[in-house]
């Protein structure tokens, strides 16, 4: 059996977390949610558009009751803006939590590593509860970890790629040094790629866009539910080496004459 | 709640004032304390952030601080987002 995942000083016992975005609308939304079993979704802080009919806001329909809010700095180039939209979020929402979250080119939207350990500082300093979106370059996980950070997240693949895991030796090594908890987050595309990432052995898994842009989303949330769990299990249950010549599974004993 | 545009196309000059909202130039009723702005605007202050002339403001305090004309406001709040 597995332990809860253990964030700040927190216990969590779903290792999947949420992104709310690009989802067809609201209901489907919270039913690919609720279908995945997360106890942590994440929300991005925008202005309010002033010209159009009033419209619910996202807290009408995720009730912070049932899930732990988790607010992004998404959108965000450069630190000095993301401290700006961290405290904005800590404004909205009572909350020290955040998902740091600073990208360095719009085309890739990698993550700039350099200006995230240098606004992480600084929010760890605030009493922010830094989660810092990351690459699966080592040295930047370490040198978040130095700051502060109480969860690092390093990308499976491009945000919104659906690639699945393109550096799991990268990975395993940046689980094998850290020690506060490894969250691969984007670039999951199915629910195979979250089996195999949770089998790295990571903390847990962050995802948006291999639920939301599923042709059924409800489903796909099931499907990545079971998909982190059995993950989680086999590596825990600790597989088989793999090798490259056959060993049979049959006795050579005792075949017939 | 009918279109948001109205309010601001209903506006008379003799009682307004200019502020910056969101990026936009608006004209405002005079002597609005920001509590009066959110209430005017239809906002649920529970649900809004205000960030005047670049400072976060205190829910508790948003009946206290008046608008002065130029003032620049970010409105902002949580949407969906990965």
């Amino acid at each position: 059996m597995d332990t809860p995942l253990t964030i700040a000083d927190r216990e969590f016992s779903s290792r999947l977390i949420v992104g709310t975005g690009k989802y067809k609308d609201n209901p489907t939304m919270v039913d690919a949610i609720r279908a995945t079993g997360t106890e942590m979704v994440t929300v991005a802080v925008r202005r309010i558009d002033l010209d159009r009919t009033k419209e619910e806001g996202i807290l009408y329909h995720l009730d912070p009751e049932e899930f732990l809010l988790l607010p992004n700095t998404a959108g965000c180039y450069s630190a000095e803006d993301a401290i700006r939209y961290a405290r904005l979020a800590r404004a909205a929402g009572f909350t020290e939590w955040l998902k740091l979250e600073i990208i360095g080119d719009q085309e890739t939207l990698l993550p700039d590593t350099h200006a995230t350990v240098e606004a992480a500082k600084i929010l760890v300093d605030e009493g922010f509860k830094v989660m810092a979106y990351t690459n699966d370059d080592l040295i930047s996980a370490l040198r978040l970890e130095d700051v502060g950070c109480v969860a690092v997240m390093p990308l499976a693949s491009p945000i919104g790629s659906g690639l699945g895991i393109v550096n799991p030796y990268y990975i395993r090594e940046i689980k094998r040094r850290l020690d506060v908890p490894v969250i691969v987050d984007a670039g999951v595309g199915t629910a195979s790629d979250a089996c195999v990432t949770m089998e790295q052995g990571v903390d847990g898994v962050l995802m948006n866009t291999a639920i939301a842009e599923a042709d059924d989303p409800v489903a796909m949330g099931e499907a990545m539910r079971l998909a982190i769990q059995a993950g989680r299990l086999a590596y825990l249950a600790g597989r088989m080496p793999s090798r490259e010549i056959a060993v049979p599974s049959s006795p050579l004993q005792g075949m017939l004459g | 709640m009918e279109g948001g545009c109205e309010r601001w196309e209903n506006m008379t000059s003799r009682s307004a004032m200019v502020v910056h909202i969101n990026g936009k130039n608006r004209e405002i009723p005079e002597d609005l304390s920001v509590k009066g702005l959110l209430e005017w605007l239809e906002l649920n202050p529970a649900l809004v952030v205000v960030e005047l002339n670049r400072e976060i403001l205190d829910r508790e305090r948003y009946a206290e601080i008046d608008l002065s004309e130029n003032d620049v406001l970010e409105l902002v709040h949580f949407v969906g987002g990965g």
